[in-house]
């Protein structure tokens, strides 16, 4: 059974911006979605979390599907008194299994950090959050390479992570990664979609 | 009277407890407020508070208890009309500073309440207005544990409710109602800037000098408690308005740290670099 099943999907905002797409997501992918700018990969995400208009189709989640959403930019407050640690534990993450470039963040404020650091550890924050099935929009934003390579790394051990509620459905958790960079997504991704 | 006389005088004991509790609590409302950017809600509410209890006195109802009700209906409206942000406090300074002016000058009771509610004479207090501290103190420890963590990461994942279908408006609903309940009780006791200063000085303190969220809450309530002290003993001393020595003290901390900062920055040689 899939976690997430789009039928000709056709979302918008105030018009139809994408569709109609049809994609199942199991459990254990990493599913990419690559397109030029403007083409509705973010617009496709917001549906699924019902922050877009859905003109056509149907979108299908598993029963008791729990969702992290990571979007293209991240609430960043100028000063934000909040270490790197409350912010994972906010999402219930676990820091156990936190690579050495994102552990020293922790005893951190968050408005200390580069913009790189911060959007690591909120992927990572939604990798380890306990959600099922993670939605990531370009969260290749602000990183260098070695960033990047750090991503692919967090990114790889996803599969293999159990669920903790979904284990009717499969064994895995699954992601699903919006990106504009190809090279990234192959590296990345069990399987690529090209849409728009 | 010396010093542990005026704090543990009979007359003044009521007070100073009252004072207490309301230092302890609007900071920590106050830190929430901040990291929503909300932080206008406290003088609007304060407002609201302030002339619905002069409409309450007109009706029979202690000012304390018909602030509290203008406060809770003004709570409810913003939140379900989902007006957020600081525009939607910025009508309410604007509301209720007008019908709090008309009616302080249409009625002799009102202009003597009006009065006090901008002096904030919190010496004035008696057992309703501790007992109504003691409950919003209550109310806050009971509620804040149990809302903080879905407040913040709101703010933070604010798709996360949404994408899982959670029904987050409770918990937003909850926050703006005990903010509207502690502003309406500290606008009757420490006045209308005593109020909104309780909220807004702390919290931005801490937010500049805490480590960590933890500490923040820590600092908030105690530069709350402490100002409120010195302003309760020096209004005394001089025979001042309690409202205004609170403000003055809270403004005079909050120099200091900035002064503290600048010269830590100058002998550090400048402010610290973001590492990446």
């Amino acid at each position: 059974m899939p976690l997430l099943t789009l039928s000709g999907l056709v979302a918008g905002h105030g018009d139809p911006v994408i569709g109609p797409v049809s994609l199942r997501v199991m459990a254990g992918e990493v599913v990419g979605l690559w397109g030029p700018n403007g083409c509705g990969k973010s617009t496709l995400l917001n549906a699924i979390i019902d922050r877009a208009v859905i003109f056509a189709g149907q979108i299908e989640r598993a029963p008791r599907l729990r969702l992290a959403y990571q979007e293209q930019w991240s609430v960043r407050l100028p000063i934000m008194p909040v270490t790197g640690g409350e912010l994972l534990r906010l999402m219930g993450a676990c820091d156990q299994a936190l690579p050495d470039a994102l552990r020293c963040l922790l005893r951190r404020r968050i408005d200390r950090l580069s913009g790189g650091q911060y959007q690591l550890l909120r992927v990572w924050a939604a990798l380890s959050g306990g959600a099922d099935l993670i939605l990531l929009d370009e969260p290749t934003n602000n990183l260098d390479p070695e960033r990047e390579s750090l991503l692919l790394q967090m990114l790889a051990k996803v599969p293999a992570q159990r669920s903790r509620r979904l284990l009717d459905v499969g064994s895995g958790r699954a992601v699903l990664l919006v990106s504009h960079e190809r090279r990234f997504l192959d590296a990345a991704c069990s399987r690529v979609i090209e849409i728009g | 009277m010396s010093v542990p006389d005026l704090l543990l005088d009979p007359l003044f004991r009521l007070p100073l407890m009252t004072g207490t509790v309301i230092a302890l609590v609007l900071p920590l409302i106050g830190a929430l407020l901040m990291l929503r950017d909300e932080w206008l809600a406290a003088l609007g509410l304060a407002h609201l508070a302030a002339a619905s209890a002069l409409v309450g006195l007109a009706v029979g109802l202690p000012a304390v208890l018909g602030g509290m009700l203008g406060a809770l209906a003004a709570g409810v409206v913003k939140s379900l009309s989902r007006a957020s942000g600081n525009l939607a406090y910025g009508f309410m300074i604007l509301l209720g500073w007008s019908a709090l002016v008309l009616i302080a000058a249409n009625t002799t009771l009102g202009a003597a309440l009006g009065h006090a509610l901008i002096d904030g004479q919190l010496y004035f207090s008696g057992a309703l207005e501790l007992t109504a501290a003691l409950l919003l103190g209550a109310l806050t420890a009971l509620t804040l544990i149990r809302i903080m963590p879905h407040l913040m990461r709101a703010r933070f994942f604010p798709t996360y409710e949404q994408a899982n279908r959670l029904p987050a408006r409770r918990w937003h609903l909850t926050f703006d109602l005990l903010v509207a309940l502690g502003l309406a009780i500290a606008t009757a006791t420490v006045g209308l800037m005593g109020a909104f200063s309780l909220v807004l000085v702390p919290a931005w303190i801490a937010f500049h000098i805490a480590s960590s969220w933890t500490w923040t809450l820590v600092i908030s309530a105690l530069v709350g408690i402490l100002s409120m002290m010195l302003a309760y003993l020096a209004a005394l001393a001089w025979d001042q308005p309690f409202g205004p020595i609170l403000v003055g003290v809270l403004l005079s901390t909050a120099a200091m740290v900035v002064l503290a900062r600048q010269l830590r920055m100058r002998f550090a040689g400048g402010p610290r670099r973001r590492l990446d």
